[in-house]
């Protein structure tokens, strides 16, 4: 379980907590937290799940791989250090205390 | 209290709803769905959910309690049998058998596609036989996939290789027919069946292009009687040859769930017939999704994809509440099989030539990335990625744009992709 804090663009923030197992992705879904759309699912197929990262956790996550990489690089405004896909972010207690940004728009 | 109803709770019907009210909709929404499931995404279905690797409830559009927090009233399990247009008001099915009527000031049609079954006559019906559309599909055929045992699949479409791909990671032995002369025949160019065919031959699949099926037999019962057991035991192949199956996987594509509306006296043709901002030939009904045939340039179009089936039923959302936005796709896809992710941007129909963009490395290693590009004359049409999203990403912002790189430049591996975009 993990204590997760998304702030939508407009600074809104929601924090909930994430089961173990689900992705980053699945926490905003099931609690409805708008600016995530995860088109594919959580496929790596569309990249509609990107968040930045708050600076303090970029080390603190484990690495990308090179789908994620090559899909961010394509996601709307991604910055090279902060930026993930969030439906490959696994949520482990690790994550407890995580802080991410939403982007202006996915796509 | 203006009442919008949604028939149909697929990926359409799901979107829609939320939409009308992500937009500020505020009066009555009821969504139905004749799956004992809220709104799932069925990709999964044919790949991580079959695999065991996804539970039921990750599968869900939203979580359960969403549709109560936004006052949406979600009605699993209920078959809706008739519309009466004239009144406004249609019929449903209770789970007891009860009918009751229910009246719409709009109605919106999202009611998705069915597979197409084998004929009963030549086997279709037997036990074992399955097809891979809804979860109760999937649950049905779970343990089918067990390790020894022998798989036919029947149809070399996505379906029918995704199914491939799972059965070959749990051990089971697959023969896949597809009756075409190849591959993906359909929906891809020679190039991208050529890639999958390599790929699939590397995990073992027996796969036999230009050979259908003629029949499937069933094994006898033990009474000894010569009378059958009732389960598939044998196919006979239209190449004259017989194989022993434990279990078969029917992907022969789907058809537009258009029953219901064709009832309702709605135009069909290959779909509900609707106009470019979503509307039936009907006043106040709508459709969107597989089931919906729409106007596109000069022709119409009727497009099988979770992309579709999001926008465009957000444009309806959207219309629904008087945006008079026209729809127009933006068509991506995706399938997994094995390790090999494969993403579409665009729709290659009326392609007259493929570019190849392929590291030398490519030839011999399945997994490098490799991208196919559809041209017609110098336009680029559609981009078919296999574990290359840079590619797909590139073409997708192409195609997007109304922009065609030079199929010359495409071509060139040791060029990075991002180029092309200039």
């Amino acid at each position: 379980m993990a204590k997760i804090t998304y702030i939508e663009h407009n600074g809104t923030e929601h924090v909930v907590e994430v089961a173990n197992g689900m992705t980053v992705m699945e926490g905003a879904r099931d609690n409805s937290i708008p600016g995530i759309e995860a088109d594919c699912g959580g496929a790596c197929a569309c990249s509609t799940c990107h968040v930045y990262v708050h600076p303090d956790w970029v080390d603190r996550l484990p690495g990308k791989d090179s789908m994620e990489e090559d899909m961010l690089d394509f996601a709307y405004e991604p910055d090279t250090q902060r930026s993930r896909l969030t439906c490959q972010l696994k949520v482990t207690d690790a994550l407890d205390g995580l802080v991410v940004q939403l982007p202006e728009k996915q796509i | 209290m203006t009442h919008f109803v949604v028939v149909g709770a697929g990926q359409a019907g799901a979107s829609l709803v939320a939409r009308l009210r992500a937009k500020g909709f505020e009066g009555r929404i009821t969504l139905v769905g004749d799956e004992d499931a809220p709104p799932y995404q069925r990709p999964p279905l044919s790949k991580g959910y079959l695999l065991g690797e996804i539970s039921r409830e990750r599968l869900f559009l939203r979580p359960e309690r969403f549709y109560g927090e936004q006052k949406i009233d979600l009605l699993t399990g209920r078959k809706v049998t008739a519309i009466d247009t004239s009144v406004r008001s249609l019929t449903l099915a209770g789970p007891d058998g009860a009918e009751e009527s229910l009246s719409y000031d709009a109605l919106a049609l999202t009611t998705g596609s069915r597979p197409r079954h084998l004929p009963a006559a030549i086997g279709g019906a037997l036990k074992g036989v399955h097809v891979v559309r809804t979860l109760a599909d999937v649950d049905a055929m779970a343990p089918e996939f067990a390790e020894g045992r022998r798989a036919l699949i029947v149809g070399g479409g996505y379906i029918g290789l995704e199914a491939a791909a799972v059965a070959c990671k749990l051990g089971v032995a697959v023969t896949v027919v597809e009756m075409g002369e190849r591959i993906l025949q359909r929906v891809a160019a020679p190039e991208t069946s050529e890639r999958f065919r390599q790929l699939h031959a590397a995990h073992g699949v027996d796969l036999r292009e230009g050979v259908g099926l003629e029949r499937l037999t069933e094994g006898e019962a033990d009474a000894g009687d010569g009378r059958g057991d009732g389960r598939v035991h044998a196919a006979q192949l239209t190449d004259g040859s017989t194989l022993e199956v434990d279990f078969v996987i029917v992907g022969v594509g789907i058809l537009p769930e258009t029953e219901l509306a064709e009832a309702a006296g709605l135009a069909v043709e290959d779909g509900i017939r609707v106009d470019a901002l979503g509307r039936s030939s009907a006043p106040d009904v709508w459709a969107a999704g597989d089931c919906a045939n729409f106007p596109l340039g000069e022709g119409r179009l009727r497009l099988e994809s979770v992309q579709n089936a999001i926008d465009q039923a957000e444009a309806v959302a959207d219309n629904m509440m008087g945006a008079e936005t026209p729809y127009v796709p933006r068509p991506w896809f995706w399938s997994d099989q094995y390790d090999a992710k494969l993403q579409i941007a665009g729709l290659n129909t009326g392609y007259d030539r493929v570019v190849v963009r392929a590291a030398p490395e490519a030839a011999e290693d399945l997994s490098a990335p490799v991208s196919y590009w559809y041209f017609r004359g110098d336009t680029l049409l559609a981009v078919d990625a296999i574990n290359d999203p840079r590619s797909y990403m590139v073409g997708k912002r192409l195609i997007e744009a109304g922009r065609s790189p030079e199929p010359a430049q495409v071509a060139r591996h040791d060029l990075p992709v991002k180029e092309l975009l200039g």
